[in-house]
Parts: structure tokens; sequence; C-alpha cells
């Protein structure tokens, strides 16, 4: 992510005004799990309040308990003055208390206008106004700076432009409290600034806006003051000017971060990556998707796919391990020149892909933590064939340790889980395949920072014991720390191929913009 | 996101040129080309088949299973499914007859009629929202308690010789060209424009949309999901009750043995027209256009004369089947 350096850091004084929102020792228990323990939070107006925590420490529990979504055990809610507890979500919202969830929770098959607008949309004579609709959405969408038809299908789009839907939805409305739960995890250094100027705006019109993200420059350019959430407890309110990063690192997961960087680039480097191609894309197509993109993968080998939303990454991905079929073009797995036609050929052909749509494609949240990990092995043996139950808990227990997964709990249902833990959980499912080829869109999507270094650190030594891997994601640095090699994206195409040495962000954003000036002149 | 460039508005002309039907409407297309199909093909086969009074005779004989798909596709729209239907129209029938032997004005018999199946609708709705029942199992009771309902007030038939019905089930609509219509016919299309015009435009119409689409996101969307959840069935119950008002119009008689299996047409009728059986996707003219296709089907055996009436049977369910497949290989293309 690209961040203006100079930090326009506004210190603001203690406000004197009455909070919007004040809850006061809220405790939600579910089962037996205490998911809130007495934590307190205060909204004041014309404020980004930052929620902060490591994945699984409450944040948007706080924020359910907050809409009406779940009932509070104890504690008070005072909104306005007056102590108001919440039934529903709708009521929430009719009280002004406008939310974005974590998972983009939309319907996908209405239009992007009556996503944003259902509820309150604009009517004559009791009818909707559908041209009114559209106008007013397509309004919302441009100061997001998004382009898409207001009249389309909101399922007919990628995450990432849901997500901003989701958000456009949120913002709106008059709303005196906003509510944004990860609502950049996965948005492009652009659209996040796009995000943040709509965000200064509601503020200087004195909405109390909470933002929850994992990335910390985020939080200290748009955040004016954060109260830090570990295991279900407060652990402080703090201003943010104040507040260092280490020391809020320290706060979040109560230990120094040892060495948060120990994935640089000797590491990277040490892996030695063979001559051996596993897989080979000669002209790989898809009509609207994908232009023609060649792509070898090496063993022992990280490929970053860079560029931005829109870009074709996700498009790539999909192709590779044939969850969409290519119009033209060949692809080599092992040498063995066959056309993935599902993504069953490709794991059969040991490759696995970790999607960036959890929500539509991944997360089984009826099923057990276990049962949600071991699902792609199992189908890749075949259902005749199960797994030894003595195997079965070894490898879950495994990877609940590795990647640090909370509750550590393989009977937990899944949906139990917070987001980043569910996160985790679908990594570990292709982890535990142990493949030949790793495609992983997003991998470190709302995955806290301590856990983020875990997973490189992990997806480093799984390539330097011979995976293929094909890393992609919004993060350039992540990118950039990682790979071996940087496939550039743009415009549905492959524009360059560069090995990784030395390259950084910028870098890249040049090799993005110099193609656009090209691209422009070329047709000027 | 690149930057739009300003397109001058396209003439009508250029608009007329490329249109092509949204992927949304295909299936009510498909429905609408097999329905011609059918009817082209009876045509050349049968003397007379195109007749435009075959085509009204065929509204005719099918304005109350128009009437309850409408009700069917509200449901099946949200997520849900409604089995009582046809034992409602049994009920519906029964307590016309009866209410009408006891000497009630014909009014206040249809809207006791109405009435009660509306009621009848909103308790299962209140069920499957409130106490999260299954919406199979929840109507499924519906239907046993509806039916036997429809017994404990008579088990024979009973005629209806009100003065008021049978005028209204004879009266016939002289059309421009010596053709003719009735009343039953004006109500089932009339509820069919109502409900498409509730679905397409209004806040109540695309929150079942929205509903079926996934109920947990419109929930915390803020939407109005349990007014809908149970409005859905509501509906149902008095489409059902208005369908049981046109069939005893149609059959003049109140009997506990009418229109055993009618839900199941009515559903056949809903999925044919292109609405998904999982939510959320689908037109009530598609339902229109799904009963045209199976009343059209009978139509052909009755002027085949040869043909074993199983045969509709037979039919819809070859039928049934290559559309739910069609639906499938659809939504699938599009994940
Ligand atoms: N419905 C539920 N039933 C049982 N446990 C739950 C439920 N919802 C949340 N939890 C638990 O409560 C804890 C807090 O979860 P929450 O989703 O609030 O975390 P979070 O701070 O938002 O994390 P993330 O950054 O990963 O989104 C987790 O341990 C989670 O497993
Ligand atoms: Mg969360």
């Amino acid at each position: 992510m690209t961040h203006t350096q100079e930090q326009v850091v506004t210190v603001r004084p203690e406000p004197s005004q009455q909070p919007v929102v004040e809850m006061r020792d809220i405790s939600i228990t579910f089962g037996t799990v205490s998911a809130l323990d007495r934590v307190s939070m205060r909204l004041f107006p014309g404020e980004v309040h930052a929620l902060m925590g490591e994945n699984g420490a409450g944040k948007s529990t706080l924020i359910k308990a907050l809409t009406g979504v779940y009932t509070i055990d104890a504690g008070t809610i005072v909104v306005g003055g007056e102590e108001h507890e919440f039934h529903t979500p709708a009521a929430a919202q009719a009280a002004g208390i406008s939310t974005v969830y974590q998972e983009v929770n939309l319907v996908p098959n209405l239009t992007v206008a009556e996503n944003m607008l259902l509820g309150r949309e604009p009517r004559r004579f009791g009818a909707i106004n559908v041209r009114a609709m559209n106008r007013r959405a397509r309004q919302t969408l441009e100061r997001l700076g998004l382009d898409v038809n207001p009249g389309s299908l909101l399922g007919d789009h990628p995450i990432a432009v849901q997500q901003l839907v989701a958000i456009a939805r949120a913002v709106d409305v008059d709303a005196r409290v906003v509510i944004l739960d990860e609502p950049t995890s996965s948005l492009d250094a652009d659209e996040v600034e796009k995000l943040f100027d709509v965000m200064r705006r509601l503020r200087e019109h004195g909405v109390a806006i909470v933002f929850v993200s994992h990335f910390l420059d985020q939080i200290y350019e748009i955040a004016d003051r954060m109260t830090i959430l570990r295991n279900g407890r407060l652990v402080e309110e703090r201003m943010v000017a104040e507040t260092s990063q280490l020391e809020l690192v320290r706060l979040m997961i109560g230990r120094e971060l040892e060495v948060l960087e120990r994935l640089d680039r000797d590491q990277r480097q040490a892996a030695v990556s063979s001559e051996t191609p596993v897989l080979k894309a000669v002209g790989l197509s898809r009509k609207g998707s994908l232009e023609a993109t060649d792509l070898t993968l090496y063993e022992g080998e990280v490929v970053g796919v860079a560029g931005l939303l829109g870009s074709g990454r996700t498009e790539l991905a999909r192709l590779l391990f044939g969850a969409d079929t290519a119009d033209h073009g060949e692809l080599e797995v092992r040498s063995s020149r066959r056309r993935l036609r599902s993504p069953r050929h490709a794991i059969d052909r040991k490759m696995a892909f970790s999607s960036e749509d959890r929500k539509a494609e991944g997360v089984i949240g009826d099923l057990t933590v276990a049962d949600n990990m071991l699902l792609a092995l199992q189908a890749s043996r075949g259902w005749l064939r199960p797994i030894p139950q003595a195997t079965r808990a070894r490898l879950v227990r495994d990877y609940i340790q590795a990647l640090d997964i909370r509750p550590a709990d393989p009977d937990a249902l899944m949906r139990n889980l917070s987001g980043g833990n569910q996160q985790k959980v679908l990594l570990a499912r292709w982890l535990i395949t142990d493949p030949d080829v790793l495609i992983l869109d997003e991998p470190t999507r709302g995955i806290d920072i301590g856990a983020k270094t875990q997973i490189q650190t992990l997806v480093a030594d799984l390539a330097a014991k011979g995976m293929a891997v094909v890393f992609i994601s919004a993060e350039l640095e992540e990118v950039l720390r990682l790979s071996h090699r940087v496939v550039v994206m743009r415009d549905r195409r492959k524009i360059r191929e560069l090995p990784n040495d030395d390259v950084s962000v910028s870098d890249v954003l040049e090799i993005i913009a110099g193609e656009a000036r090209q691209t422009e002149e070329g047709t000027a | 996101m690149s930057a739009t460039i300003a397109v001058p508005n396209p003439s009508v002309w250029d608009r007329v040129r490329t249109y092509s039907p949204s992927r949304r409407y295909l299936p009510v297309v498909a429905t609408f080309a097999l329905f011609i199909g059918m009817f082209g093909a009876g045509g050349i086969r049968y003397e007379g088949f195109t007749d435009p009074q075959v085509f009204l005779s065929l509204l005719l004989d099918n304005s109350f299973l128009i009437v309850l798909a409408v009700g069917m596709t509200f449901v099946i729209l949200s997520g849900g499914i409604d089995l009582s239907v046809g034992s409602v129209v049994a009920l519906s029938t029964m307590i016309a007859a009866k209410t009408l032997e006891m000497g009630w004005s014909p009014y206040l018999s249809m809207v006791t009629v109405l009435v009660v199946g509306t009621l009848l609708g909103t308790l299962m709705g209140l069920l499957i929202h409130y106490l999260d029942i299954q919406p199979f199992i929840a109507t499924l009771a519906g239907l046993f308690l509806a039916r036997g309902l429809t017994y404990l007030i008579s088990t024979e038939s009973i005629p209806i010789t009100d003065a008021t019905f049978t005028e209204l089930a004879f009266a016939s609509i002289t059309l421009p060209g010596g053709y003719y219509t009735t009343w039953t016919v004006v109500v089932a299309l009339a509820t069919v424009v109502v409900a498409a015009a509730v679905l397409a435009r209004t806040r109540f119409g695309r929150t079942v949309y929205a509903v079926g689409g996934n109920e947990a996101s419109a929930m915390l969307m803020g939407l109005r999901v349990a007014a809908v959840k149970v409005g859905v069935y509501a509906i149902s119950g008095f489409c059902a009750a208005l369908g049981g008002l046109l069939f005893g119009l149609y059959t003049l008689s109140g009997y506990s043995l009418h229109a055993v299996g009618m839900e199941l047409d009515a559903i056949a009728a809903v999925v044919i027209g292109g609405t998904l059986l999982t939510g959320g996707r689908g037109f009530v003219v598609g339902s229109l256009l799904g009963v045209l296709v199976l009343g059209t089907i009978q139509t052909f055996i009755s002027f085949d004369g040869t043909l074993n009436s199983w045969w509709t049977r037979i039919v819809i369910g070859a039928l049934l089947l290559v559309f739910v497949v069609v639906q499938r290989l659809m939504t699938r293309r599009q994940t």
C-alpha cells in the first residue's frame, strides 16, 4: 500500500461533546465461550474510531452487539444520551447506525442500485422509481470512484466491487454512525484513498465512524481514536497520535512481536528454484476475462502477481486452476498437455487454489473446523477412501497450531469463527493436500499482522521444499516480499514479468502507469 | 477503474438493433418460445388449433391455476414452497358452497373464503419464520389441515346454485371478432398484472427477491425479512382462496376431493416459467406462460383424441426435468 509519508496528524483534543454511542461493560457469551467480557467503547461525533485487535479479539462481535445482530448478556448501550438496545439490524439502521459487516452482506440477484438503496429507495406513488434510484446510486458510486452500471446484477461483479457497493450503501444514508468492519480488505490503494476521502467528508459533517482494519498504515492515516481489544477484553482506549505502531502492536498481542519482518530478502533468495517447469501456460485466454497470457512455473518458486483491481489477477488464477475454462491456449501440468476442464482435474494433478471469495466459494459454515480443513484432501482421495482417524486428528492439530487458529478447537463450527480465523482454515484446507502447485488468491485478506507474517513464512518454507506457488495479493509489499518472480498485470493481460531483485512498490506502480501512458499515446 | 467516455444518447434504432435480452429474462423467453412452438406445432397438426378461441379457452380452463401459480411464485421467489394450495382450493370451494347453501349473501361468502385462505397462509408463514419450521413441513401440515377441514364441513359434494355465482360463471364477455371470454379470465389476468407490478416495483416485492437471494444478508441489510416471509405465505393463501373461488365458479360445486395435487401443477408451472426453486430469480409472467404450456399439452391431447390423458403427466414430467436441468446449467455458467 502506498501512503503519504508526511502524515497530517491533527491532534484532536478530548471532545467536549457527549458521545453518540457509549457501550458500557458489554458481555456476550456463546455457549461456554466468552466472546466479550465487560468491554466498553465510546464513539464521538466527528471522529474516526479504530477498533483494533487480533483475529478473534471480538471486534465484529462488539459491532454486532451494537447493531442488534446479537443480544448482549450484560452491559448497557447508550445512544444519543439515552439507554437503547436494538433488537434487529433494521432498528439500528433506523436509528442512524449504518453498518458494513465484515463479510460482504448483499444479495447477488438484485442490481447494484437496489443493493445500495433497498429499504430507502426513491418512490413515486408508492412504486419504486427505478430511474431516480439508478441516478442516485450512480452519484454515490462516483464519489467512491466506482464506474459500474447501477442496473447490472451485483453478483456479476468481482468481490472488491461488491465490497465498494456495500460501503456505498452504508455511506449513502444520513447516518450518525457509520461502521465499517474491514472494508478495505480487498481494495487497492486507489480505492482505499477514495474511501478515505469519503470518510473524511463524513467526519467533517460530524458523523462518527468505526473503522476496522488490519493494515496499521491505514489506521494511522485515517483514525483519530482507537479502542484496543484482546481476547474479548478491553485493553485500552487511546488517541492514535499518541501511540506508536510498536506500542499498538504490543497492546494488541500482549507481548512484543518478535521479528515482524523476519522474512526478508535473504531468506527468500535462499530458496532454490529449480529448472523443472511444473506448470506451463501458453496463450491462455478467455473472452472478457483474460487476454492471451503465458506463464511458466518452476519447482520451488513463488511467482507474485501484481496488478490493480480488475487487472485480471483473479481471472488468471481461475484459468490456471480450471475453475473457468479457457477459450484458447494450452496448459501443461508436469508436461502432460491436458485441458483442465474443472477444478477436479486440477486437484488430480496436485494443484490447489485458495479463492479470494471465501464466503461464496470456501466456507461451509455448518461443518466443523476439522471437516472444513479436510474437505480438499478428502476430495482428492475420492470419497471411498476415508482418511484414517488418527491421520485426520494429527493433520488438523498441526495446521491449527501452524496457523494459530483460534479457538484451537477442531470441533468448533466454522461459522462461529472470526473472519480472519476462517481465512486461516481455508488456507489450511489447501496446504493439507500438499500440492505441487499452490495458487493463493488474497490468502492474507483479513488476517492480523502477527498471523500474516506466519503465513508468509509458511509459504516461503513450502516453496523452499519444492512447491511452486502463485501468490496474488492487493498488497504489493507482500507480493514483493515473498516472490522470486513478479508478473505485472493490467487491463486483463500480463504486461511484464521480471525477476524480483530489489523491485520496489513504486517500480511496479511505474510499470503499470507507464503502460497506461503507452496505451494512451497509442490510441491518441 | 478506467475513466468513462461520455457516450451520446443512442438513437431508438440503435437500441432496438443492439437489443439482446438480459440473461435474467432468458428463462422466460425460453418458455415463451416453447409455448409459441407448441402452439404452432398444434396448428400444423390439427385443424382449428390456432383459432384464437382455443387460446381463450386455454385461459378459461386454467384461470384458477394461473392465480395459484402467481401466489406460488411469491413463495418460491422468497426461497420457500407452499404445498397447501391445492387443499386450500378445495376448502374454499367447500366454504363457498356450504355458506351459500346456508343462505349467506354471495359477497359475504366470497369475503369469508378469501379471509380464511389468507389467515391460513399467514399462520403457516408465522410458523415458518418465527419457529423456524421448514416451509415444506409447515405447508404439508397446512395441506392436511385444510383438506381435513373440508371433510369436516361435508364429505359429499355440494352444488352451488346461487344466482350471483351462476351468473358470474356463465356470463361471457364478447370480444371483437365474435370471440368470448369470462370474468374468471379477467380476474386471473388482473392478478398477474398486479403481482408483476408488486414484485417489480414495490419495496415489498424487491425484498422478496432479496430474501430469496440471501436471507441472512437481507437481514443484515436491515430489510424487513419477517414481514416478507410471512407476507408471501399470506399472499399465497389469498391466491389459493381466490383460485378456489374461480374453481368453484368453474365446477359450480364444493367438494372435498377437488383440486387434489393441484399444488404440484402450480409448482410445475412456476418452475417451467423459469423461476429458480432456490429462490431469488424469476418472474410472474413466466409462471403465466408455464400454466399456458401445461394447458397447451392438455389441449394437444384433447385435440388428438387417440392419446391417453396420462400423456399429459408424462410430458409435464419430461418438461420439468428439461427446465430444471437447463436452469442448473445456466446458473452454473454464471458462477
Ligand atoms: N456465533 C458464535 N458462536 C460461537 N462463538 C463465536 C460466535 N461468533 C463469534 N464467536 C467467537 O468470538 C470470538 C470473537 O470473534 P469476532 O468475529 O468478534 O473476532 P474479530 O475480532 O472480528 O476477528 P477478525 O479480525 O478475524 O475478524 C472468536 O473467538 C469467535 O470464535
Ligand atoms: Mg471480524
